[in-house]
């Protein structure tokens, strides 16, 4: 059965920010369908409010719409665009409830929009969870017993351990394992807070079980295929984005893995998914062989990204070709070209991936892993045996301390076994090439073995060396053209390249992290398109299996290798590049730069001199007084006593950070000596300048001359992390005069330190006088809004100008304001993570951004804060507690409020304030405050307040706040930290208007012609 | 100790021996099946084989007695690129197998998927490469090989005496898993020898022509016999079963160059245009061909997967529709069969 030939526009919903739960994995499922889609002469119109995505550039859909991901936000691009199907299966579990909730508003009905991919009653016999339940059982499996409970009167008789699962959440979502009636009531509470549909499921525990999954894909003639099978190493227990996972499954005999298939074959036929990918989940008693069927999702997901890379089979490509009418017999295999999709990947190696955390971002969270999510990002490493795959992974996380991860004890003794088989200290100097080679299969990293550089010069003069193997989905049966490729040792090597086009290899962004995300992965796949275009071959590599950059349909070559010395130099030498790109993949690829040219690779771009320049404060500080730049005053200090005396000399409130920093990792801002506590290793202390407007500019320059991308400006203060504001693009504040100086500062800098390529420049503007934060001599986190926002694509830019072409001889015209506003809106996981402050602060936990635009700045701001899920309020109460240094500005934004019609309630010294000015407002209680009634916390509880501003005082003294905060969280009320935020929601508040969502690709026409 | 696989060609793959001493001569094939290594090594249809495991790791889980689709291994030697032990490894050493890891696997099926399969020998400790070389050419190449004979059981038994069909299984290397399978669909099962007879097999309600190792082709007698047969009752045929079918029928056969062995092939149903993910082990294949009776095609080179005779209630597959390893796709082709011959007895 062919393509259908009744549908000719499509409409493909992302997944919008990166969120724990839902990251880079539906930008690969989504580029990868709109590209098929598009080959297939569709029309593809796609909806995502993530600026940073792959798939919202202007190129990859005809029409893009930046908008946010609400019933509202997606009805009215269906309205305008009145597309023939919707396709819900790329974009997560957003893209799901969204087609759940245009489908129950009667949306796709009254427009004529087929749901394609899952079908409604598909989506429902999956996701609630009594369908699935009778659906499982019906063709005679088991599931774990269980109930289903709409509040928590209904929890007697329920037998413990058991665990506790909210409908419609992400990544599990405000689910978690309890193992006392007081911890069941109380998850119970919290499960169906966070259930949109107030429903919870609470069932047997089989924590302990063996947990698998298996992806599948199903066609519309009911042709099925099992496309790679996943054992977590965590048992049952913990959320399997947060377990350590193999691929294939490794302990399971041929008659317990076929009654796995069996049973997964017979789920998704029950579910009736008729034309995609369902991942499904099971446990597995290991004695006795017992199996449940926990769960499935109709659609692409995580899993089924990491099955991709872990196999070459690209799934969601495929879901897409069957959503449209393909069958699997149709659909040829990518990989060998010569055979069809309706196959089942084998494997000769083996894949494992690990998780990465973010804990160290959140004090005071409770770090133990459970049924909930809490991973941030994830890495996967390819082995020709399990430990050699394991240890690639593991190290692929790049930690700061490279500790090992500690099997858990209830793994399957398999694990252990495997792990325990590490070869014991080795004799260097007695070291023959067998010895390296059997420590190189156990997966061992030179620096495991002994001194990273002594033992890679002996290992190489033994004439060990990695050899690179092909993943071609089928254990090399058939001849494959594949240009995927995995290090081992001890093998042949398969067909080094051969090519006469200069080579560049451009090395990735690594696991997701907060401070380096999906942004960076952005910027590597443009670099390797930018390169292809201009004729180079790209080479890529990076060991993230979410991402764009890691579909080997991104390069010529891709190298899923970690990206540490040993193995990039690994690639380089085979390789032998022209040059070697480091400005793209943040702060991952400058670690490994001096390594490079030592080795005698070429950086193409900005040397690393002056990547160390400006990281080292010394060397940044010289040169900004050579060249007259102003920048905080500063000074590094070793001990305690340092410290005082710097910031004694420099004034309070001072910023205080150790140098090669990432999101602001340790940073803190201090008010008085006591504020400055232990100091253990050198740090940077800057005057930190209160209530400044930080810029931000992202700029190109080739070494002489500098093209300006965007001058951007932050709504929350300088002291909050760049990456936790929020931004605005053209700044709004500045005057004609201040924006001319920052260009001048940042063309000076950029010919100083012999830029060529990106820069990004953060400056604070202060009492009128403008400093120089930092500067970053590559692509920064904001490259993909300000691209966005322009229409010109700076990494496209900075690679030509890396091929050698002058920023002239481009054509970029610069000055030119563009006419509508775009916002960029940070979204925060503090509801992932109970325990921890909300406040923001110098410290990055942003996990991802949105972007919106619209003819002015309160629209636009107000369109971001419904995007990242915080939508203003438009009336009710709103309840202020500000710090004493914002006692007077907090005034006038409270008179705002109450002027547009909302309540004002306040605690005492707040509400004090507030009177003397001659506001209307009601007191109430703070919770350390004895007395009647309800307190604050009380009240944002009941749902009584529909904006919260609190900011906190500099330090100490949080307990109230912390409270508010955590109760706002909680009871998902919009809650404002900053005075300047709080200015920012009420002007949007005041003045947003509704406007026609427009797609980019019309927004940058527009621009186009008004220059 | 250390083992080398001396292929004709004269290539040479280096391991370690697991198993146990000596040497081991056959044709190298390989198999991409990712579980089910001890029915692998115990199925007659290997028989005068070297195998070699695409898997990367091999005895993750250990073996078990009833896994084993035949009483003993009838693979030569095992290659693998990662043996897990002690279970495994002690388990082909007291079979006697010749089996060798850290062989790189993957250069190995690269070089025979793109020379065909080769004669080798595998050698387990020291040996001369030059020695080993001209022993693996001085074999009989696996074309024009009967191999039937010498892995049949050598008289009949009876493996489940009740049912409501009786099945008369034709033992040219016959999977313990087709028994079971056939036993579990209701029927009462004898096994014959390879050389069994039309007056021997037609007092049956069916005849199921096994799997088996080597050449069809020079399996003449055995070919007659099911000649012999077509029209007088209802046969099965599955795997070399299916390749003497076709021969009896006319079709023609050839060596694949390197064979199908794994657990992920897929196999299209010419009448619902539906696909099975199927297990095969065969070197031996049916010629493609547009005819009617051709049911079932192979995905990757077209060459004939089943046959359908419907006027001589004759029909067979190529693939292993009792799985043992791989997928149960097509495992209702044989409860089908069942019932049909057990409905067409009733009527």
């Amino acid at each position: 059965m062919p393509r259908r030939r009744d549908l000719t526009s499509i409409c493909l919903i992302g997944s919008g920010p990166i969120v724990i739960g839902q990251a880079c994995e539906f930008d690969y499922a989504g580029c990868q369908a709109l590209k098929v889609l598009r080959q297939d002469g569709f029309r593809t119109i796609v909806v995502n409010s993530n600026p940073a995505t792959i798939m919202t550039d202007p190129g990859f859909a005809d029409r893009t719409y930046l908008e946010p991901l609400d019933l509202e936000g997606v009805a009215d691009v269906l309205a305008r665009e009145r597309p023939d199907a919707l396709l819900s299966t790329m974009g997560g579990q957003t893209a799901l409830n969204l087609a759940r909730e245009l489908a129950d508003a009667g949306v796709l009905a009254e427009l004529g929009v087929e749901l394609i991919g899952a079908p409604l009653d598909v989506i429902r016999r999956a996701e609630d969870r009594e369908e699935f339940r009778e659906a499982v059982r019906g063709v005679g499996l088991k599931v774990p017993s269980s109930r289903i409970v709409t509040g928590v009167d209904e929890l007697g008789g329920i037998s413990l351990p058991a665990v506790i699962r909210p409908a419609f959440t992400l990544g599990g979502h405000g689910g978690g394992f309890v193992e006392s009636v007081e911890q069941l009531h109380l998850q119970v509470e919290r499960g169906l807070a966070e259930s949109p549909i107030r429903q919870v499921l609470v069932e047997e525990s089989v924590r302990g079980w063996d947990e698998f999954e298996l992806e599948v894909v199903r066609d519309r003639k009911d042709n099925v295929v099992i496309v790679c099978s996943i054992e977590n190493i965590d048992p049952m227990g913990v959320h399997t984005g947060d377990s350590v996972t193999v691929a294939p499954q490794m302990t399971l005999s041929d008659h317990a893995y076929q009654e796995l298939r069996d049973a997964a074959v017979a789920v998704i036929r029950a579910v009736g998914v008729e034309c995609g990918g369902s991942n499904i989940q099971f446990a597995r008693e290991r004695e006795s062989g017992e199996l449940r069927v926990i769960e499935m999702n109709p659609r692409v997901s995580r899993s089924s990204a990491l099955a991709s890379k872990a196999t070459g089979y690209p799934i969601a490509k495929i879901a897409a070709k069957l959503a449209v009418g393909y069958t699997l017999d149709e659909i040829p295999n990518d990989l060998t070209g010569t055979t069809p999709a309706s196959f089942e990947p084998t494997l000769d190696y083996v894949v494992v991936k690990f998780p990465r955390f973010a804990f160290e971002k959140f004090p005071g969270a409770d770090t133990t892993l459970g049924t909930q999510m809490k991973s941030v990002g994830e890495a996967m490493g390819i082995g020709r045996t399990f430990v050699e795959a394991y240890r690639k992974a593991e190290r692929s996380r790049e930690l700061d301390g490279e500790e090992r991860w500690q099997l858990p004890p209830t793994a399957h003794p398999w694990f252990h076994a495997e792990i325990a088989r590490e070869p014991g200290w080795l004799d260097l100097d007695a070291a023959v090439a067998d010895d390296f080679l059997r420590y190189k299969r156990a997966g061992l990293a030179d620096g495991d073995i002994g001194r990273e550089e002594v033992v890679r010069a002996k290992r190489r003069s033994c004439g060990v060396r990695p050899s690179y193997r092909r993943v071609d989905s089928c254990a090399g049966e058939v001849e494959a053209a594949s240009t995927y490729y995995y290090s081992t040792y001890g093998e042949a090597d398969e067909a080094p390249p051969a090519g006469t086009k200069p080579r560049v290899v451009i090395l990735g962004s690594g696991p997701n992290r907060i401070g380096q995300g999906i942004e960076f992965d952005y910027c590597c796949v443009h670099a390797a398109q930018s390169f292809r275009a201009l004729g180079y071959e790209a080479v890529m590599v990076n060991c993230n299996p979410e991402t764009v950059s890691t579909d080997y349909d991104t390069s010529d070559r891709l190298y899923f290798e970690p990206l540490r010395l040993e193995e990039v130099l690994g690639v380089c030498e085979r390789e032998q590049p022209d040059g070697v790109a480091i400005q793209f993949g943040g702060q991952t690829p400058l670690k490994l730069a001096r390594g490079l040219e030592a080795a005698g690779f070429r950086i193409i771009g900005t040397p690393f001199d002056a990547v160390d320049i400006a990281e080292d404060r010394e060397r940044f500080g010289a040169l900004l007084a050579r060249l007259g730049i102003r920048c905080p005053e500063w000074g590094i200090a070793r001990t305690r006593g340092e410290a005082r005396a710097v910031a004694e000399r420099i004034g309070f409130p001072v910023l205080i950070r150790p140098s090669y920093v990432l999101g602001g990792r340790a940073m803190r801002i201090c008010y008085s000596a006591d504020d400055l506590g232990e100091i253990d290793r050198p740090v940077l202390i800057d005057r930190f300048l209160e209530s400044a407007i930080e810029i931000d500019v992202d700029a190109v320059s080739d070494g002489e001359e500098t093209y300006i991308g965007a001058v951007m400006q932050h709504v929350e203060e300088a002291g909050v992390h760049s990456g936790d504001s929020a931004c605005v693009l053209p700044a709004p504040s500045l005057t004609v005069d201040e924006d001319a100086e920052i260009r001048a500062v940042v063309r000076k800098l950029a010919r100083a330190l012999g830029v060529v390529g990106l820069i990004n420049v953060q400056f604070a503007l202060a009492d009128d006088t403008l400093y120089v934060l930092e500067a970053n001599p590559r692509a920064s986190r904001t490259v993909p809004f300000a691209s966005k926002a322009t229409g010109v694509n700076l990494v496209q830019v900075a690679c030509r100008v890396l091929a050698g072409a002058r920023v002239a001889e481009l054509d970029l015209s610069e000055g030119l304001t563009p006419r509508h506003v775009s916002v960029k809106a940070a979204v925060l996981p503090f509801a992932r993570f109970p325990g921890a402050d909300s406040v923001l602060g110098p410290e990055m936990r942003a996990t991802g951004e949105v972007m919106a635009s619209a003819a002015d700045l309160p629209t636009a701001f107000a369109k971001a804060e419904r995007a990242a899920g915080r939508p203003l309020p438009t009336t009710g109460t709103a309840f202020l507690s500000v710090r004493d240094a914002d006692k007077r500005a907090v005034v006038r934004v409270a008179s705002a409020l109450g002027d547009l019609g909302f309540k004002l309630l306040a605690t005492s010294g707040t509400a004090d304030t507030l009177a003397a000015a001659g506001l209307e407002v009601e007191r109430v209680r703070k919770v350390t405050e004895q007395g009647g009634g309800a307190s604050v916390v009380d009240l944002i509880r009941r749902g009584r307040c529909n904006l919260v501003v609190n900011t906190p005082q500099g330090s100490g003294a949080r307990t109230d706040g912390y409270l508010i905060r955590e109760a706002a969280l909680v009871a998902r009320v919009p809650c404002i930290t900053t005075l300047s935020g709080a200015a920012a929601a009420v002007h949007a508040i005041a003045n947003a208007r509704s406007e026609e969502s427009l797609s980019l690709q019309e927004r940058i026409e527009r621009e186009t012609r008004a220059a | 100790m250390t083992g080398f696989l001396a292929l004709e060609d004269g290539t040479v793959f280096r391991g370690e021996s697991v198993a146990a001493d000596g040497f081991a001569v056959g044709e190298a094939v390989f198999t991409t099946a990712m579980t089910g290594y001890q029915e692998v090594v115990t199925d007659p249809s290997f028989a005068q084989q070297l195998v070699c495991f695409t898997a990367p790791m091999v005895g993750n889980y250990g073996v078990a007695e009833g896994r084993s689709e035949s009483s003993r291994p009838h693979a030569r030697a095992v290659l693998m690129r990662e043996a897990r032990g002690p279970a495994w490894t002690d388990w082909l050493h007291e079979r006697g197998l010749v089996a060798l890891t850290g062989i790189d696997t993957r250069s190995l099926v690269l070089k025979l998927r793109e020379s065909g399969a080769l004669r080798a020998v595998v050698v387990a400790g020291e040996g001369s490469v030059e020695q080993a070389v001209s022993v693996a050419r001085a074999q009989a190449p696996m074309s024009g090989r009967a191999l039937a004979a010498g892995v049949s059981t050598p008289r009949p038994y009876v493996y489940s005496d009740a049912g409501r069909a009786r099945i008369a299984v034709v033992d040219y290397g016959c999977k313990r898993s087709i028994l079971r399978r056939l036993a579990g669909a209701g029927a009462a099962v004898t096994v014959f020898p390879h050389d069994a007879t039309c007056e021997e097999l037609e007092r049956f309600d069916g005849v199921l022509l096994s799997n088996g190792p080597g050449d069809p082709e020079p399996l003449v007698g055995q070919i007659a016999v099911v000649r012999e047969l077509l029209g007088r009752l209802p046969i099965l045929g599955i795997c070399l079963g299916h390749q003497l079918l076709a021969l009896a029928a006319g079709h023609e056969t050839f060596k694949l160059p390197f064979g199908h062995r794994g657990a992920n092939h897929p196999v299209l149903e010419r009448g619902t245009g539906r696909v099975l993910v199927t297990s095969q082990n065969h070197g031996f294949a049916v010629a493609p061909s547009e005819a009617r009776e051709a049911t079932h095609v192979s995905l990757y080179d077209g060459t004939v997967e089943g046959l359908d005779f419907p006027l001589e209630h004759a029909r067979s597959v190529q693939f292993h529709p009792e799985a043992g390893p791989g997928p149960h796709d097509a495992r209702p082709l044989i409860d089908r069969w069942v019932e049909e011959v057990a409905h067409a007895e009733a009527a």
